[in-house]
């Protein structure tokens, strides 16, 4: 199909999206009139019910807690793709790369980025933490905690080098803390199976409203998911810094050479 | 009544549909595929959103406190993180297929390689 035709045919169907999405707008509240009802059942219960007063992290890791667990192999599944796919082939030499552009010098990065990243490296640290264990009493969880502790290695990376980044940060540890992390999701709602309840119910003692431990298995799971996104994220890292900072030069003239030979 | 937010999602979508299909390299497409995704952020957290409610926190506020939908907050919060992985894994599709092709262009990708 001719570029000319396929832009056509697209403004036609994106005209008649338009049409019924105007239609279908009709039928929905406008904007700051949300007319309930789940929102507003979760937000009243909550606090009695889990004796956690972070309704976001409560839908999250309690009452849609298996959706979660389906969404966070997705991200599992994401992080083992993007290795699998940029995993070192036999064939590929790993050192030492080798330089194409020897006249052209890579600018140094600027000292207000390393002072930037060596300070904010320690606070990103407790501040990702911080959110991981207090999902359950303000915003935060292991979600958005989890990214945050990534942020960490990336911060060493940039107020240092590549090489301080492989040295503080372990392939292995990270790929057992993912596996372990996504394995003990799904095992803690097995274990509420044990107890006659169902696949991820809540059953844990939900301690005092206000206290860190409290909310049951919501500060657990909160944490797992938070160790997970952070090795995941970590993990993603060291493969695409590999590919850079290794492979970039060395990989490349092997589709041109495949190319020219071609008739 | 203002319906602002729900034409914001709608123009996200169709800007980045238009990308997607207008695309000449893989990075843009993927770029592209963030915008589409985008759109359901808005269009979420506008259906939940109420004039003049909290977030959905009762750490120092009393239960009954008019409250924004924690239940899209909760599903937008989960798609955020899952789909930087995702476009990571997307991104290490377009570098594998620039090694296979020498080419970074999607129109290249039809291409049958012996």
């Amino acid at each position: 199909m001719s570029f000319r035709w396929r832009k056509s045919l697209f403004v036609l169907s994106a005209a008649a999206f338009f049409a019924f999405y105007l239609w279908g707008l009709r039928g929905l509240p406008g904007l700051g009139h949300y007319p309930g009802p789940y929102g507003d059942i979760i937000n009243a219960v909550v606090v009695s019910e889990r004796h956690v007063t972070d309704a976001v992290t409560a839908v999250n890791f309690d009452y849609r807690g298996f959706d979660t667990l389906g969404e966070e192999f997705i991200l599992f599944a994401s992080v083992m793709g993007a290795m699998v796919l940029l995993r070192k082939s036999e064939d590929e030499e790993i050192d030492p790369p080798l330089d194409f552009a020897p006249d052209r010098v890579a600018p140094p990065m600027s000292d207000a980025v390393h002072l930037l990243g060596f300070l904010l490296a320690g606070p990103l640290l407790v501040f990702g933490l911080y959110t991981v264990t207090h999902g359950q009493l303000t915003p935060g969880g292991g979600f958005q905690g989890g990214v945050i502790l990534a942020s960490v290695p990336l911060m060493i990376y940039l107020s240092a080098d590549y090489e301080c980044f492989c040295r503080i940060t372990s392939h292995t540890l990270a790929e057992v803390a993912e596996a372990a992390a996504a394995g003990g999701f799904a095992l803690l709602g097995l274990i509420a199976l044990l107890f006659g309840l169902p696949y991820l119910q809540n059953f844990l003692p939900l301690g005092e409203t206000g206290n860190v431990a409290s909310g049951g298995s919501i500060a657990l799971i909160s944490f797992l998911t938070g160790v997970e996104v952070a090795a995941g994220f970590v993990l993603l890292m060291m493969v695409f810094f590999s590919e850079a900072f290794v492979l970039r030069a060395i990989g490349e003239d092997k589709p041109e050479k495949k190319q020219k030979t071609r008739p | 009544m203002t319906y602002l937010p729900y034409f914001v999602a709608a123009w996200l979508l169709i800007v980045g549909l238009y990308g997607i299909i207008t695309s000449r390299h893989l990075v843009h497409l993927i770029m592209c595929l963030v915008v589409v995704q985008t759109s359901t952020y808005v269009l979420l957290l506008a259906i939940g959103f109420r004039y003049g409610a909290i977030a959905p926190v009762f750490a120092d506020v009393p239960v009954g406190t008019p409250a924004v939908d924690s239940v899209v907050q909760a599903l937008m919060l989960t798609d955020i993180v899952v789909e930087a992985t995702v476009v990571a894994l997307l991104l290490a599709l377009a570098i594998k297929a620039h090694e296979r092709t020498g080419s970074a262009d999607p129109e290249n990708l039809g291409l049958m390689r012996g």
